[in-house]
């Protein structure tokens, strides 16, 4: 399969994982569309660096994916205090900035 | 078709299909297990792409790490809410709107481009390369992601402390 079958299979899921994070009301629904769309960035990055004959995209990928497991953990600390305070992991409760 | 062919094929139907389950499923531990299905298809693909210690760093990680913290938020805050957690999405129809025009737009630029369609050989122990690489020169990326990961963990553990 070509480049370009690699990049619009990427493109498929950051959309779809887009879809979630638009439509999920859920914080964690909201954190597995994140990580559906990281994943998605990732596929691109190794595709551009099998077809490049070059190693870079590898490299950031593996930094990619350490970032995300960071990610992850702050954003589930924050969903956990988050309940903790406000009894709630809806998104729509959570307008404490609202004036 | 070569076998190549077929297995793109089918880890993109099992790639596309469970992340549609992972947003579209009402109960939120279904949707955590379609992801873990997900990343794991993400781990094959990078087989596909000759990325053999990605594909086992993403198992690890990914598939390993991530699904468990997840469970275990999801198990935390159900806990403490006393009921389970239903999962209500809002905004379905302007959300596939937005996803479906993004598709289309990327897929169209994708379609007008020159990509190549053979990979160019990669020479030696791409394992090895990576560490190499890592190593000498991403030696500061490397230490910073380092700094980064102390960080997350301290900020996650003071974030998550017991109450006072």
């Amino acid at each position: 399969m070509g480049l370009q079958a690699y990049l619009i299979l990427a493109a498929t899921v950051f959309c779809i994982g887009l879809f979630g994070v638009v439509t999920r009301r859920n914080t964690i629904g909201i954190l597995l569309g994140i990580e559906l769309m990281l994943n998605a960035v990732n596929i691109n990055l190794v595709a551009f660096s099998h077809f490049s004959g070059t190693i870079t995209g590898m490299v950031f990928t593996l930094f990619t994916i350490c970032i995300t497991v960071s990610e992850a953990a702050i954003g589930l600390a924050l969903v956990i205090l988050l309940f903790r305070v406000r009894r709630t992991v809806m998104a729509d409760h959570l307008d404490l900035l609202k004036g | 078709m070569t076998l190549s062919v077929v297995a793109f094929w089918v880890l993109s139907v099992l790639l596309v299909g469970s992340a549609l389950a992972v947003v579209l499923s009402k109960n939120l531990f279904h949707a955590v297990l379609w992801l873990a299905l997900a990343l794991t298809g993400t781990a094959g693909v990078f087989l596909l792409l000759n990325a053999e210690f990605l594909a086992a760093v993403q198992l690890l990680l990914y598939a390993g790490g991530i699904i468990t913290i997840v469970v275990f938020a999801i198990v935390v805050t159900e806990r403490l809410i006393g009921e389970r957690l239903s999962q209500t999405s809002r905004g379905l129809g302007s959300g596939a709107l937005v996803a479906a025009a993004l598709l289309a737009v990327i897929v169209s630029i994708l379609l007008q481009r020159q990509l190549p369609s053979t990979p160019l050989p990669q020479t030696g122990d791409l394992t090895r390369m990576l560490g190499e690489q890592v190593l000498t020169t991403y030696v500061l990326p490397f230490e910073l992601l380092a700094l980064l990961m102390l960080a997350a963990m301290l900020g996650a553990i003071y974030f998550a402390r017991p109450e006072e």
